[in-house]
């Protein structure tokens, strides 16, 4: 069996990086992002990275570190409203951004992941997001066409991998996870518990081990953004 | 007196048909599960891949695992399912969903939609708003009737960048139910003690009967 369990963030990265590369990253806001696989990035120095990720962290956390030690040329997400230093490079004209709805990023790393180069929506028909794409009529109504995503690195959060990189998530941890590990290149995951084969249920599994080259058991803070609360 | 945050999620709760699945937006569309009306079972789907989401977490269940498409820390049902994004968002633009309740910057009396960016100043982006506008049966707008300028929201077409062209069913502002109708804006009904001078005042959109 090949050896896809690496000691550390660091290690597991080692020889995927190169400037000007591609990331997809998993992970919603900071619910199930792969804190210690982006923290390595920054450490590596990598830059002029194009990054797909829904989100861009927040300025300490996440993606936001990239952001910060200015290794991010562009960014392609939905929704990147919690961080204000994206927002001042942006406005600035120092960074690159493309914003994709929330479901076209998704199905875009889906279809790149299943080898499809392009699919048609309905999504962003007479906005912006549709300036420049081809348009076409199916049964009478206007639809996009959009691009698979084929990332040269994906970089995935998931709860348990079980020693051949079989993955399964936890509850709203999963969100993009599966479909940026299907979309890389090369994908490495960083998991909280590398159980022995055989202890997960095989029909349980989220994303199957072909997915995933490389896997590295982490620490993980698990910052929350909106501690909300009821009375008890 | 117009509408108060809580009375327009309580009228927007009216909205809801029971057995229905119904996804619910940032802001004053959250208040909405809290009006509920009895009898009326909703499923609430949450963008970020759930099924089923249950009331905010005591103290104690507070699970960083666990957030809804606002990032608030959310808890999860007896019928609660988890799922990747590309699934939540197939059961959006599979037409799966039967009402999705959102806030508005501009609404156009073409039910034009604008909620996501000012171009220079604002960008923070459309996450799901443009998915769930393309996708879901019924969408339903809940704002306040004019800006903090004082400004008319009503408008006869969108100024700014748009989130969805034709896609706004019902408007319901802090003064009352207003529906995209033939030629215009059809009035509903009205916020208790609103009249139709004060509507026709801060409405730049075609007012019909």
């Amino acid at each position: 069996m090949a050896q896809k369990n690496y000691s550390d963030a660091s290690s597991a990265l080692e020889g995927l990086l190169f400037d000007g590369m591609t990331i997809a990253a998993g992970g919603f806001g900071l619910c199930g992002i792969p804190e210690n696989l982006i923290a390595a990035i920054r450490d590596s120095g990598v830059k002029d990275l194009t990054v797909y990720s829904n989100n861009a962290g927040v300025d300490e956390f996440g993606l936001g570190v990239l952001l910060q030690t200015k290794q991010v040329k562009k960014m392609v997400s939905s929704y990147v409203g919690e961080n204000a230093e994206f927002m001042r490079q942006y406005l600035s004209g120092e960074l690159e951004l493309e914003f994709n709805p929330q479901g076209t990023l998704a199905e875009r790393m889906r279809a790149g992941g299943a080898g499809i180069p392009g699919f048609y929506t309905k999504t962003g028909v007479g906005t912006l997001v549709a300036e420049g794409k081809e348009e076409k009529d199916f049964d009478g109504e206007t639809y996009i066409m959009e691009r698979g995503i084929v990332a040269d690195l994906a970089i995935v959060k998931a709860w348990k991998s079980d020693e051949h990189g079989n993955l399964l998530y936890r509850k709203t941890a999963r969100n993009f996870n599966p479909l940026a590990a299907t979309c890389g290149k090369v994908t490495v995951a960083e998991v909280e518990e590398i159980v022995p084969l055989g202890s997960l249920n095989p029909d349980n599994i989220h994303t199957p081990s072909i997915y995933v080259q490389r896997f590295v058991q982490g620490e993980h803070e698990k910052r929350i953004e909106q501690r909300t609360i009821r009375e008890a | 007196m117009p509408w108060d945050r809580n009375q327009m999620a309580a009228r927007a709760a009216q909205e809801l048909e029971d057995g229905t699945y119904v996804n619910l937006g940032i802001g004053i569309p959250t208040l909405v599960s809290n009006y509920i009306p009895e009898g009326v079972d909703v499923t609430l789907q949450s963008e970020n891949g759930m099924l089923g989401m249950g009331p905010f977490p005591t103290e104690d269940e507070i699970d960083a695992d666990l957030i809804n498409a606002g990032k608030q820390t959310i808890t999860e049902l007896d019928r609660t399912s988890y799922f990747n994004s590309a699934d939540s968002f197939a059961m959006i633009r599979g037409g799966h969903i039967a009402l999705s309740i959102l806030g508005a910057m501009e609404v156009s009396e073409t039910g034009d939609l604008a909620n996501w960016m000012i171009p220079g100043r604002l960008v923070k982006g459309m996450g799901g708003a443009m998915d769930l506008v393309a996708g879901v049966k019924r969408v339903v707008i809940i704002m306040d009737h004019t800006n903090k300028a004082g400004e008319t929201k009503l408008l006869k077409a969108c100024t700014l960048p748009l989130t969805g062209k034709a896609v706004v069913d019902r408007v319901i502002s802090n003064l009352g139910v207003f529906d995209i109708a033939e030629g215009g804006l059809k009035v509903v009904e009205l916020a208790d003690g609103v009249t139709m001078d004060e509507v026709r005042e801060k409405t730049d959109a075609t007012l019909v009967e």
